[in-house]
């Protein structure tokens, strides 16, 4: 009697998920079907929210039209947290499931991450400068988000720090799962310690302290940006499968001579 | 035990130190985490004068004064935690959302005279956003007067009631 005959459907699913997809090939057609999908939805709501936030929705009341820098900065911060969550959960499956994607995952995630961490330091200096009167303060909630900065870009330099990719890889997961303490940290330093940055205006316990006419553009620009994140990612990985493969190639045909490659 | 749980396990108990390791560093290290400190906290510990101090709370309504010297503004004003107020003085130009009933964070320190000398003042921005147009008739309906306090909850706002 075999174990097939007692799956249910939700095993099924998760057995799609972490057995079919890791197969290389099968994860390059799946996504190579989504990515013209996910591309238009992105590009859509990008730019319904953008428009949406940067023309037609109201300034508000003491910030005056600097509010706007919100509608870029706060899917930046959301997306630089969420993206190394899936850094961490890929080190985690190479590290124990020695999962076949997972590398190649982590590896395109890293600069993709880096980058929107950088936007959103950036944006919210821009923003504090005129609002605060600084563009930086070492509070906690912008200490531990550089800190998450400084946490990509040790992934990156780790993952091509040894000759040998695999050793490097392995390092950076174990980076990539240490710096995962940093994020409960980002989350709540605004409500465990007095910092600049303002506490959170999203909650589930209590009403937020936003009005739609500013939470809907903001929730477009947050969805736009997030399939954005996810069809750049599928993009690099798929052409990390390319590169991998072409390189197994000219490693397996000694017979080309070098003018040839 | 397969080597697939092995790993597991000792990645988990690798966590599991850090864990614990970054909450001791953390709640050790608590006092110097926070950015600034607040008047009733300032006034119980006494702090040696002139050591730089970060000082934040609330701008109290009426408290606010312009003066001029040599065309660079001075301005006092006194911040409140809601159970102790600092006076505090600063020489230079303000940010945009200084306001009676605003939050700031002063830097400086105290003097003898236990006023407090601002060598920089940064506004703190609140949770809460409210159109421009929504402030301004809260404001004429006498609903809402934002030197006493932050703007109230969007779900509140239909049917808020005039303050005696």
């Amino acid at each position: 009697m075999t174990d097939s005959m007692f799956l249910s459907k939700p095993k099924k699913i998760r057995f799609f998920i972490i057995n079919q997809l890791a197969n290389p090939k099968n994860f390059f057609q799946f996504t190579a079907k989504l990515q013209p999908w996910i591309n238009f939805f992105a590009l859509l709501w990008i730019v319904i929210g953008l428009i949406w936030g940067l023309f037609i929705s109201p300034a508000d009341w003491q910030q005056g039209d600097s509010v706007r820098i919100m509608y870029i900065h706060v899917p930046m911060a959301l997306l630089a947290s969420t993206g190394y969550i899936l850094l961490a959960f890929c080190g985690f499956s190479s590290l124990i499931w020695k999962h076949p994607l997972a590398d190649l995952a982590a590896k395109e995630i890293g600069p993709v991450g880096a980058t929107v961490t950088a936007l959103c330091l950036i944006t919210g200096s821009i923003w504090g400068k005129p609002m605060w009167g600084t563009w930086w303060v070492w509070d906690a909630r912008l200490t531990s988000v550089l800190i998450l900065f400084f946490l990509y870009m040790g992934h990156i330099a780790l993952c091509h720090a040894f000759d040998e990719p695999q050793k490097g890889y392995k390092a950076a997961a174990m980076l990539a799962l240490i710096g995962v303490f940093d994020l409960p940290i980002i989350k709540f330093s605004v409500q465990w310690w007095n910092t600049l940055h303002q506490p959170n205006t999203f909650s589930l316990t209590h009403a937020s302290s936003i009005t739609l006419s500013i939470a809907a553009p903001l929730i477009c620009c947050f969805i736009g940006f997030s399939l954005g994140f996810i069809g750049l990612i599928c993009i690099k990985i798929r052409t990390a499968i390319l590169e991998q493969q072409i390189h197994r190639f000219l490693i397996n045909a000694p017979t080309l001579s070098k003018e040839q490659i | 035990m397969k080597r697939k749980t092995q790993r597991l396990c000792i990645i988990l108990s690798c966590m599991m130190g850090f864990a614990i390791a970054i909450v001791l560093v953390l709640s050790a290290f608590s006092d110097n985490l926070v950015y600034f400190k607040v008047p009733s906290q300032l006034i119980n510990q006494s702090q040696p004068i002139g050591s730089v101090i970060r000082l934040g709370g609330m701008v109290v309504a009426n408290s606010l004064h312009h003066l001029n010297d040599n065309q660079t503004p001075i301005t006092t004003f006194d911040v409140t935690d809601g159970q102790a107020a600092i006076h505090v003085s600063y020489k230079g130009i303000l940010p945009d959302l200084f306001r009676e009933g605003q939050s700031v964070v002063a830097i400086g320190s105290l003097n003898q005279q236990k006023i407090f000398i601002a060598t920089e003042v940064l506004a703190k921005h609140d949770e809460t956003y409210m159109p421009k147009e929504i402030a301004d008739s809260l404001r004429k309906n006498g609903k809402w007067d934002p030197r006493f306090g932050s703007p109230p909850d969007p779900s509140r706002w239909n049917h808020m009631i005039k303050p005696q």
